[in-house]
């Protein structure tokens, strides 16, 4: 059927994409409720736990996320120019800034680890109930939306093997356009994490 | 869009997040909570509008269904805190 592939509306694929990040909202909504409820009941542990971590290392990660989101934008941006080495280039940096993310991240956890700071380590429990529960709620939002970082880094290096092959081009922009919206929506979900946990003044 | 928005939104973002870390060192006591809050919301406003581009976003449809998701969240945060905060 000839031109068919022009008449096809790219809203159905998109409408299916929000849907999910809906679904995701969520999925995180829930943990932030929690969070809400516990922080509401236990300001004052929650302060104090919160200043195991490192306002620092939490603004470089929040900088390294924000500047591959940018990255991710403009790789769309130069996917609709019909512009496909820039697209390639750009994924590929988007990656490499996840993967920056996520060895901070990882430094993180194993500083808290060498601390004796692991759900259920004993000097985890030695320490107040508000305090455990802080920590069970970093430990799991933290390491959720770590994994969709994880996640984002494997999907965005298949869309750039499939760039490269062409199978995704400004008249198949679709995949692209998705996989960008899935990693936006991964660097909002730290732009609340970054205050909740690590700016508790 | 042009490079040069993505360029401003990407020096706002990131703007903010140092304002928002300055903001957390200053002693806002109960304000703090909500300054930091307002700004991640802020924040989010612009990757939303320009990096997921429902600025530009013609269908009514799409506009719509994140503040729905988001009220939606909203309503159980305000509905979970009606009992909570009466305890």
């Amino acid at each position: 059927m000839p031109g068919a592939e022009d008449t096809m509306d790219t809203s159905r694929a998109r409408i299916g994409m929000w849907l999910f990040i809906l679904s995701e909202i969520l999925l995180f909504g829930g943990l932030f409720l929690l969070y809400c409820v516990y922080r509401y009941r236990f300001p004052a542990e929650f302060r104090s736990a919160s200043t195991v971590l490192s306002v620092a290392d939490g603004a470089f990660n929040t900088a390294i996320l924000i500047t591959s989101s940018f990255a991710v934008a403009l790789a769309v941006h130069f996917l609709r120019l019909n512009r496909p080495k820039p697209v390639v280039d750009l994924l590929t940096g988007t990656i490499a800034l996840g993967a920056l993310f996520l060895i901070v991240k990882g430094s993180e956890w194993a500083d808290k680890f060498a601390q004796g700071l692991y759900p259920s380590s004993p000097v985890l429990l030695a320490r107040s109930k508000g305090e455990v529960l802080y920590f069970g709620l970093y430990f799991v939002m933290t390491g959720l939306h770590a994994l969709h970082v994880f996640i984002g880094i494997c999907l965005l290096s298949v869309l750039a093997v499939l760039t490269i092959k062409g199978r995704i081009s400004a008249r198949h922009p679709a995949v692209l356009e998705n996989g960008g919206l899935y990693w936006h929506l991964v660097d909002i979900i730290w732009i609340f994490l970054f205050p909740l946990f690590y700016l508790i003044a | 869009m042009t490079i040069r928005t993505y360029i401003l939104v990407w020096a706002g973002l990131l703007a903010l997040t140092a304002a928002t870390v300055i903001a957390a060192r200053l002693e806002l006591g109960r304000l703090s909570i909500y300054t930091v809050i307002f700004i991640a919301a802020a924040k989010s406003t612009l990757v939303v509008l320009f990096f997921m581009h429902l600025l530009e976003e013609k269908r009514l449809l799409f506009k719509l269904l994140l503040p729905i998701a988001l009220a939606t969240l909203a309503i159980f945060i305000g509905l979970t805190f009606t009992d909570i905060a009466a305890r």
